[in-house]
């Protein structure tokens, strides 16, 4: 399948994820990544495409519409279903995950309220990220953050959802950068109340206290 | 140095004496309560555990060639896990500790079976995907602590299971010849039915899957086998997939299986498939350890205990709600 397409190319092989194969090569001039979700062995063949499919269609649509909306995401060049391919901009730069363990917590600490205020944005455009982590923010060379990796994301306005994602940013901060985690959590929370206001803001903290409770044997959880 | 370990976090009144060199293991007694209908309760589940432990400490120890003058130290499971449950083997250990005036050793029960996983299976440093009736839960070592990467939003895999047969009423009892009855009832299935398979980044959430695999049910549109296969499909491969997002976050080399879900076969058959995919180890703890004991607890006592950690017979409270990642672990 990827022969047809880079037929003597020098397509590059720049990441194995859990779901899918990300090759970079040139499209019509353009740097662009190749996502290809690729079939799990594990998975009932019927259930593994129907998932594939599924999340191929739904990835597209929320790039395009995460990007008419101004918010920093991949531009879709081209999209095959059948394929569960995606072909879309190549983002310069480096994983914030990468990024945090080089930088002051003061570094940290701006560029995490940058990813609060995308991750604002794109709230507000209803659109919830899905799988919020350090390892699908990419902080581009001249500092601005972008979302990528949209395979788990969804349209949705629910303050739940919302607090999905907000939770799943802050635990993958503290599971990875466990030593100065709770003091940007802050920072987080001041960019993403920027653009939501504060009323917002404070609904979905209420929700992610909630959420974090829901997790079993939490021990605040006893009082409840 | 020898450790006289208790569990009694849910159904398992467990005694294991256990020593920090080959052969390791010089006893392992153990008392299941088993319900006659519905689930564990817990009262019920304590007033049994209060019944046997007499015994099956003295059965332990008998087997064990140790007089109890002669152990280092009394380890219990402090949680997570019911309360009743856990006062009973709490109570015990602190009147063991005091009449024996040994150093008394506050064990957290999933810490326990992760550790004895890595004794009994030889991995070094595993992603930890644990599975049992309570816990859904993927962790992994990370300065100091074993932390959470992933977890079940509401529901464990194992009590999701339990309910659904239990309502379709295919259970009590709940695992035949050590095969689930929803392992039991897939087999038969063919037909995969549309049910919501619910991935939210590294954690999964089951309470949706229960009240529409039920409603699946009452609808009486399908047979009963298809909608097990379909519900088991789902439900493992979301776990599986969760898993793979952990591997791919972490970078970790050998996967270790822990837990008493972790007895199925066809869980482990995707488990295996994804092993294999990566590149990946994986480990999968013999069912006889997987399930609770008291050996997991003696021997997580034992590194315990060689590093200090010891608690006040006053101070054992037990903790129901006790996190994996609240404790640390200086062994590693």
């Amino acid at each position: 399948m990827t022969r047809s397409i880079y037929r003597g190319s020098k397509a590059e092989v720049i990441y194995v994820g859990a779901e899918a194969v990300l090759i970079k090569y040139i499209f019509l001039g353009f740097k662009a990544v190749y996502k290809f979700r690729v079939s799990k062995p594990y998975r009932d063949s019927r259930l593994d495409s129907e998932v594939r499919r599924a999340r191929t269609i739904n990835e597209s649509r929320i790039l395009i519409n995460a990007r008419l909306s101004g918010v920093n995401v991949p531009v879709v060049f081209y999209i095959d279903i059948d394929k569960a391919l995606i072909v879309m901009e190549y983002i310069e730069g480096e994983l914030l995950k990468d990024v945090l363990s080089s930088v002051s917590v003061a570094q940290a600490c701006s560029i995490i309220e940058d990813v609060g205020v995308l991750t604002g944005r794109l709230h507000k455009a209803g659109i919830v990220h899905g799988d919020l982590t350090t390892s699908n923010i990419i902080v581009s060379p001249n500092g601005e953050v972008y979302a990528v990796d949209f395979g788990l994301s969804r349209f949705s306005s629910e303050v739940e959802d919302r607090g999905v994602d907000v939770h799943l940013f802050i635990r993958s901060l503290e599971s990875t950068h466990y030593s100065y985690a709770s003091k940007v959590v802050s920072c987080f929370l001041k960019g993403y109340g920027k653009v939501v206001g504060p009323e917002l803001a404070d609904l979905i903290k209420d929700k992610v206290k909630e959420i974090r409770m829901r997790g079993r044997y939490v021990e605040e959880r006893r009082g409840m | 140095m020898k450790v006289l370990g208790i569990e009694s976090t849910a159904h398992t009144f467990g005694v294991a004496v256990v020593q920090d060199q080959e052969p390791y293991i010089l006893s392992d007694e153990r008392a299941e309560y088993v319900p006659e209908k519905g689930g564990i309760h817990p009262r019920e589940a304590s007033l049994y555990f209060m019944k046997v432990a007499p015994k099956v400490i003295h059965k332990s120890l008998k087997a064990s060639g140790v007089n109890a003058s002669n152990v280092d130290g009394i380890a219990v499971a402090l949680g997570p896990g019911l309360g009743p449950c856990l006062r009973v083997g709490a109570t015990i250990a602190r009147a063991l500790a005091v009449y024996l005036g040994k150093p008394l050793i506050p064990v957290n029960h999933a810490v326990a079976h992760i550790e004895v996983g890595r004794l009994i299976t030889g991995v070094k440093d595993p992603l930890i995907i644990y599975l049992s009736g309570g816990n859904t839960m993927i962790a992994a070592y990370s300065g100091g602590r074993y932390r959470v990467l992933g977890e079940t939003l509401d529901i464990a895999l194992g009590n999701f299971m339990d309910v659904f047969v239990r309502e379709v009423g295919l259970a009590p009892p709940y695992v035949v010849g050590g095969v689930h009855q929803l392992d039991r009832c897939a087999e038969e299935g063919k037909v995969l039915l549309k049910l919501p398979y619910v991935v939210k980044g590294q954690d999964v959430s089951f309470s949706g899957l229960l009240t529409a695999s039920l409603r699946l049910y009452r609808q009486g549109r399908y047979s009963l086998e298809d909608i097990c296969y379909s519900v088991r499909e789902v439900a493992y491969s979301a776990v599986v997939e969760v898993a793979e997002r952990a591997l791919a976050h972490t970078g970790k080399t050998e996967m270790l299986l822990i837990g008493g879900v972790a007895a199925s076969k066809y869980l482990r058959e995707k488990f295996e498939a994804l092993s294999r995919q990566r590149g990946v180890r994986l480990a999968v703890v013999p069912p006889k350890y997987s399930v609770d004991n008291g050996v997991m607890i003696a021997w997580t006592g034992i590194l315990m205990f060689k590093h200090g950690v010891t608690i006040k017979p006053e101070h054992a409270y037990v903790k129901q709600r006790w996190r994996l990642d609240q404790v640390d672990i200086p062994w590693l």
